[in-house]
């Protein structure tokens, strides 16, 4: 499994698309971060409220999450433009050793550089906003919620391109289940359409991120829905791997 | 034990049949030319080998093992199926060493790969840039990277320039000559002709010939003696079966010694006096004009 993890610890950092989908995440974090600290720091009348604040540097977010996304899903759809995929599966027959391979290569990488990119939005922005007593604790969790909720999307991506193999297409289908399809659930009537729209994928995820549930899930909770979303896709994916012809 | 062993193998696509049934033994230390026309099932074929493809039907053993089964099976299997799916972004290096890795083959073997095709000026280039010759030698490049003892080259010399042609030719030689299997397909007999010593010929997914070049040849259709003379005319009349054309004599039923006696008795004057083999492209369109998907 190490050969197979240096491996694709290699391909991952000898493309540009990686040097440019990480920089785009980073400046959007930092950027639109800093953008809407600063008007809300000239909007307030007083001191900014701790949780503003921290809401308002992290709100590149929304924008990251889907350079992330499409990052997972260039991973593995690449290969499938390139025909690399023959060369890959030639190399490393145990199909779902090598997806496994991208998964925590693609991680770990994720998790490193998402870290740092929500760091420096929130240092950034808090220091515009300077919100009177904020604690370390709130400041850390929120830095791990974002941090997780960003590479969980990266993952989506890697999944859902697997699974569709079509870069375009698994893209398309990024944008639909993390950024349109929410907001549409959300018009859903009763409270059967309250349910779904609470379960529903980055609607679930990004409780974390906001540090609060709503009326069905929990922080935590909402994370561990939106990871079973992505871990269906990424089943899907693997099955479909081990299935199909390359 | 056979490198590759290829046992009932088939393959069908919803209704349509790529390969049916195939059977045959590849054997180390000579070329094994692997020969059909396009469409003939030769790609699918390689690419069930290699464990690509999931057979419908029958199996497939390299080194006495499915390919999936193969522990590193860069180091056992050296494949070369399509040298321009590649990642166009990476250069020629990380390539390599993407591959070398995912089957422990240290570093400083990407290095001697790329000596061995003379690749290593362009090494740092982004393989996309690549003409067709270079991504052909890239792609012998990472078939050669775990030394092994099984080489596969699917069409290898498509595209390529005299030069690439010949080069790649010497090499597969080369590697045969080492004790290697080496198992290329092609469409065109005249290549094979020149590179193969034993042939495999498929046609319409199915086996049509499995035999040496040599017995090939003779097998498939028959030598003719071609004979010219200024008294073209008398000989004709000499040899009585002779099909006369404008400036030679075609005969099929007599030998070079027999016609030459008769024409010598009779004091006529040969130009010239040839046993003409017949050639493998010849023997080859013989063979496949039943299993042309589309003919002309």
């Amino acid at each position: 499994m190490i050969d197979i993890l240096r491996s694709e610890w290699t391909k991952i950092r000898s493309v540009r698309s990686t040097v440019w989908t990480l920089v785009i995440t980073f400046a959007l974090m930092v950027g639109l971060g800093a953008l809407l600290s600063g008007s809300v720091k000239s909007m307030a009348e007083g001191p900014v409220p701790a949780g503003q604040a921290i809401a308002s540097s992290l709100l590149g977010i929304m924008f990251a999450q889907l350079a992330m996304a499409t990052l997972g899903v260039l991973v593995i759809s690449s290969e499938y433009r390139t025909g690399g995929i023959r060369t890959s599966l030639m190399a490393v027959p145990r199909r779902i050793s090598l997806l496994t391979g991208k998964l925590v290569v693609f991680s770990a990488t994720s998790l490193v550089v998402c870290a740092l990119a929500c760091a420096v939005a929130m240092g950034v922005g808090l220091s515009i906003t300077q919100p009177p007593g904020l604690e370390a604790g709130e400041f850390l969790r929120a830095l791990v919620g974002a941090s997780l909720y960003l590479t969980a999307c990266g993952i989506f991506g890697l999944g859902l391109g697997t699974l569709i193999r079509h870069t375009p297409g698994a893209i398309v289908a990024a944008i639909a289940l993390m950024l349109v399809l929410p907001q549409l659930v959300n018009q859903l009537p009763g409270q059967w359409g309250r349910t779904v729209a609470d379960y529903f994928t980055t609607n679930a995820g990004m409780l974390l991120v906001a540090g609060e549930g709503n009326t069905s899930l929990g922080p935590w909770s909402g994370f561990g829905v939106y990871l079973a979303w992505i871990a269906a896709a990424t089943i899907a994916g693997a099955l479909l791997l081990h299935r199909r012809d390359a | 034990m056979s490198a590759i062993r290829a046992t009932n193998l088939s393959k069908r696509y919803g209704g349509t049949t790529a390969v049916a049934d195939l059977s045959f033994d590849v054997e180390p230390g000579q070329v094994t030319g692997f020969l059909g026309p396009n469409g003939a099932g030769k790609s699918t074929t390689m690419r069930m080998i290699l464990g690509l493809d999931r057979p419908s039907g029958g199996s497939v053993l390299v080194a006495g093992r499915p390919y999936a089964e193969l522990r590193h099976p860069l180091r056992k299997v050296g494949a070369l199926l399509d040298a321009k799916a590649v990642h166009g972004g990476r250069s020629a290096r990380n390539h390599l060493l993407a591959i070398a890795q995912s089957n422990g083959i240290p570093a400083s073997r990407v290095e001697e790969v790329l000596e061995i095709v003379g690749l290593r000026e362009v090494a740092k280039r982004r393989v996309g840039g690549f003409s067709l010759g270079m991504a052909q030698r890239l792609g012998i490049a990472a078939a050669l990277l775990g030394d092994p003892e099984i080489l596969l080259f699917d069409e290898p010399v498509n595209g390529l320039d005299p030069d690439g042609i010949l080069w790649i030719r010497t090499f597969m030689r080369k590697l045969a000559a080492e004790g290697r299997t080496v198992f290329v397909s092609s469409h065109l007999m005249s290549e094979m002709a020149q590179t193969a010593d034993h042939l495999i010929v498929i046609g319409k997914g199915r086996l049509i010939a499995d035999t040496s070049v040599q017995e090939f040849i003779g097998r498939s259709s028959q030598g003719y003696v071609r004979v010219r003379s200024p008294r073209l005319a008398e000989v004709a009349e000499l040899v009585k079966v002779g099909e006369l054309h404008p400036d030679h004599l075609r005969v099929t039923a007599m030998s070079t010694l027999e016609i030459g006696t008769l024409t010598a008795r009779a004091g006529i004057p040969l130009e010239e006096l040839t046993f003409v083999q017949p050639s493998l492209e010849a023997a080859y369109m013989e063979l496949t004009k039943d299993s042309l998907e589309f003919s002309a």
